[in-house]
């Protein structure tokens, strides 16, 4: 984004939500409205915190009097997207990396291209059947690169997030408030804010459904149980010196096949409501960067999957390599695409329960 | 050429909330209904889309309600508001009714959410629409597509044919061409004329020029006017709108909520010559907001201004539009295009004027002036503390109350006293039944809602019968 597009954006966001704050109408859809309604103005850092608070469900845009056509425009979900994006590449780290956000989909071919041939040389020649991945890869080598990716991967979420954090503003109220934290995390794990009370909203289109949350859900869970089940895999190994494969009903297995399959159906129907989406209120700019996570995700449990069902055919060298491949690209871009969204998410609302406990206990001491 | 659509059962002219609710209670009742609404789909819900509460009556606290309000509490508002200009066995009726909405409503899809930030004083009394009223009108809209019912975008009546006091068929101009539609029952639901720039000015004047229309731009009172010439009887002051005092730079139309002012209690109000008319402090807020417009509309131009220091800031809701700031009165008026001498010596007697008293502006404090004409009875303080800041107001119309007679059916009575049997009307179009003058909040939507269902159910009997 060029220096003009982000005060663009910005003063679009100061605009609309100027409007919000006076009308006040959606201040029971979700968290952003409650929380800009304590704001007069919008500075870049309460622009960044706001937009990280949207989910994108379009309640807002649909309800709103002053939705386009009405002269004042008012675009809450794209604007927000918008600022959001300008969010994650300016919270990035390292910084110069930030433009990775703009060419998720040519990066992540990249890392295809560049990993996939070296997984296949190194497995190239190799006979080994019967699901020995560690003839046709060595364990330390895969330990080795995905370590020494994760450790930067790690670094990149951790500072990435830190740094949102502290740039949406300061917080009177006790850090360690645990309860507030608490509570933005179960905001976060539960969807809270794309549940409707159990009528879900306005996604893809005009009629509410709980359609999104369900395939979040699944993809997020699947996310999770994937990692656990590599998580599990690692202690078998060097906890208990069991060396895969497992066998089909072995804990490390059935934890990536029901993630693997969660990961499976929630991000094709991601997809499928993402086609059908309303373009209005979303940024389309960011489709990219959306398509290529849904892709990744998608596809590394497809490989992952293909690989438990035929690892004991000849097949196995070549999918392991496919895999691997996968999984290496899904990883570099983590920290420059859409999973980011997850963390500054968790983090807006965080400090959103934060400040709810804040004004809570002001009124409370009657000040 | 004039094409032809097929006959209906019942035809509903308007797209508002008491428009959808005569549709799906006409459907719901077994009829074959369309829907014409002059706006274009994006701009569907007349002045419904600005709302955003219903005025309940209730016994006990429920999920959105607060302690009880009840029937004969709610009577008694609506009395002192009109000063008894209603007609009781319609309003005891809508009151009673009021009870059931929430139930008929949730069953067409609307949501409701517990008065928040700045409604809170209507806890006890107003239903809250969750998203306002374009997102109840979108429930209302989807009930009716899933009912089948025929809706029309883009459709103005401009002719009734009544026979009698039967009505036969409207024409309606569509796509730019008139197209006749023929029904068994017409709803009349097209709300008031408080768009329509000559009629007001018919009403008061050139002045009329200078007002802004808070809502839709679709009130063009045509379908009043048809069926007063037709011979119905009216209703209602034809001289009386609300109106009230919103920011002069708000749009022409449809500024809705955004552009209201609640920062003249705070301050002092001057004309465009920078004197003051009123008594800013009379009441509370929320019980005088309502005469500001026509205050407004009798200062010359059309036009006043308020004007606060830096010490009421934050004291009231945020405007859509900025402040115009200056750091001495003498540049604001000039900011202002007022004055600065008069503005100057006004503010200067004004300060000079204030007794000694403590400042609360949630409750008639005794913050007040001795000694001017006009007094300002509360929240007197100095304006002394820079930076000084004033907003324009306009008169900002909200609705009219002249509207069409109708009885306990919701059929519309002719002026020869007898009731048209297949004519119906709901909402603004006959709310002056109700409340012939003042204003209550959420009792338009009530009225709508109530007379909205209650004509599609008597409109769909007729034809059935």
């Amino acid at each position: 984004m060029s220096a003009d597009e982000l005060t663009g954006i910005a003063q679009e966001g100061d605009r609309i939500l100027t409007i919000c704050n006076a009308c006040r109408y959606c201040e029971g859809y979700c968290a952003v409205f409650p929380a800009l309604q304590r704001r007069l103005n919008f500075a870049a850092a309460d622009l960044d915190y706001l937009a990280n608070l949207c989910h994108n469900c379009a309640e807002c845009y649909y309800a709103c009097q002053y939705a386009p056509p009405h002269e004042f425009a008012v675009n809450v979900p794209k604007t927000l997207a918008q600022i959001r994006a300008r969010s994650y590449q300016h919270c990035a780290w390292p910084a110069p990396l930030s433009t990775a956000f703009r060419r998720n989909g040519l990066i992540a071919s990249l890392a295809l291209v560049i990993a996939l041939p070296i997984w296949i040389a190194v497995t190239n020649g190799s006979t080994a059947v019967s699901a020995q991945f560690y003839q046709v890869v060595s364990h330390r080598a895969m330990v080795a690169v995905f370590v020494s990716v994760s450790l930067f991967i790690l670094a990149a979420l951790i500072l990435g997030g830190l740094r949102f954090w502290r740039e949406s503003g300061a917080l009177s109220n006790d850090p360690a408030n645990f309860s507030g934290l608490k509570q933005g995390l179960i905001d976060a794990i539960r969807l809270t804010y794309l549940h409707g009370d159990g009528e879900g909203c306005t996604y893809p289109r005009a009629h509410r459904s709980l359609a999104r949350w369900w395939f979040h859900h699944l993809t997020f869970y699947g996310f999770l149980l994937c990692f656990a089940a590599t998580a599990v895999a690692a202690i078998y190994h060097y906890g208990f010196r069991w060396r895969a494969p497992y066998g089909y009903f072995s804990l490390p297995v059935v934890l990536g096949t029901l993630g693997g399959l969660g990961l499976l159906a929630g991000p094709a129907g991601l997809f499928w409501l993402k086609q059908r989406g309303d373009v209005a209120t979303r940024d389309p700019k960011q489709d990219g960067m959306d398509l290529t996570f849904i892709a990744l995700l998608f596809s590394t449990s497809a490989t992952g999957l293909l690989l438990l069902a035929l690892r004991y055919t000849s097949a196995m060298p070549l999918l392991l390599a496919i895999h691997l491949a996968t999984v290496l690209a899904l990883f570099v871009t983590l920290p420059y695409g859409k999973f980011m969204h997850g963390i500054y998410r968790l983090a807006a609302l965080m400090r959103y329960a934060l400040e709810r406990s804040q004004v809570r206990g002001r009124n409370a001491t009657g000040h | 050429m004039t094409a032809e659509l097929p006959t209906f059962d019942v035809l509903v002219a308007g797209g508002g909330n008491a428009a959808l609710c005569a549709a799906l209670s006409a459907a719901e009742h077994g009829a074959r209904v369309a829907v014409v609404e002059t706006a274009p789909r994006e701009f569907r819900g007349g002045n419904s889309r600005h709302t955003r509460n219903l005025r309940c009556a209730h016994d006990a606290p429920t999920q959105f309600l607060t302690d009880a309000y009840p029937e004969a509490e709610y009577f008694n508002d609506l009395l002192r508001v009109t000063g008894g200009e209603t007609n009781e066995e319609l309003a005891r009726m809508t009151i009673h009714e009021s009870r059931t909405c929430m139930h008929w409503m949730r069953g067409h899809g609307a949501r409701f959410q517990p008065s928040l930030s700045g409604t809170l004083h209507l806890g006890r009394t107003n239903l809250f629409f969750l998203g306002g009223g374009k997102a109840l009108l979108n429930s209302y809209y989807d009930a009716a597509e899933r009912r089948g019912i025929r809706v029309i975008y883009g459709a103005e009546v401009t002719g009734l044919k009544i026979s009698g006091s039967r009505f036969e068929r409207a024409t309606v101009l569509w796509r730019g061409e008139p197209v006749e539609i023929r029904a068994k029952a017409f709803v009349a639901a097209t709300g008031g004329f408080e768009s329509n720039l000559d009629w007001l000015k018919e009403v008061w004047g050139e002045g009329a020029e200078n007002f802004l229309i808070r809502g839709t731009p679709y009130n063009k009172g045509t379908v009043l006017r048809l069926l007063f010439d037709d011979g119905a009887e009216p209703v209602g002051d034809p001289k009386q709108c609300h109106a009230v005092a919103i920011d002069a730079r708000a749009p022409k139309f449809d500024g809705g909520i955004v552009t209201r002012l609640d920062c003249i209690p705070l301050g002092i109000a001057v004309n465009r010559q920078g004197e003051r008319f009123y008594d800013e402090g009379e009441d509370l807020w929320p019980k005088r907001y309502a005469i500001w417009g026509r205050l407004v509309a009798q200062q010359p131009g059309q036009i006043a201004y308020s004007i606060i220091d830096s010490k009421a800031l934050g004291k009231f809701m945020p405007s859509v539009f900025p402040a115009i700031r200056a750091d001495t009165i003498g540049k604001l008026a000039s900011n202002l295009g007022l004055p600065a001498d008069t503005l100057a010596s006004t503010v200067d007697r004004f300060n000079r004027a204030i007794q000694p008293g403590t400042f609360d502006h949630e409750l008639l404090d005794n913050c007040r002036t001795c000694g001017l004409a006009p007094e300002k009875s509360h929240w007197a303080r100095a304006i002394d503390t820079p930076p000084f800041l004033g907003y324009p107001l306009r008169p900002g119309l909200t609705f009219t109350y002249l509207g069409v007679k109708v009885n306990a059916s919701a059929q519309v009575l002719m002026c020869n006293g007898h009731p048209a049997s297949n004519i119906f009307a709901a909402g603004e179009i006959m709310a002056g039944n109700i409340l012939g003058k003042g204003y209550l909040g959420g009792l338009g939507m009530l009225i709508g809602t109530v007379f909205g269902r209650l004509a599609g159910k008597e409109a769909a009997r007729f034809v059935s019968g």
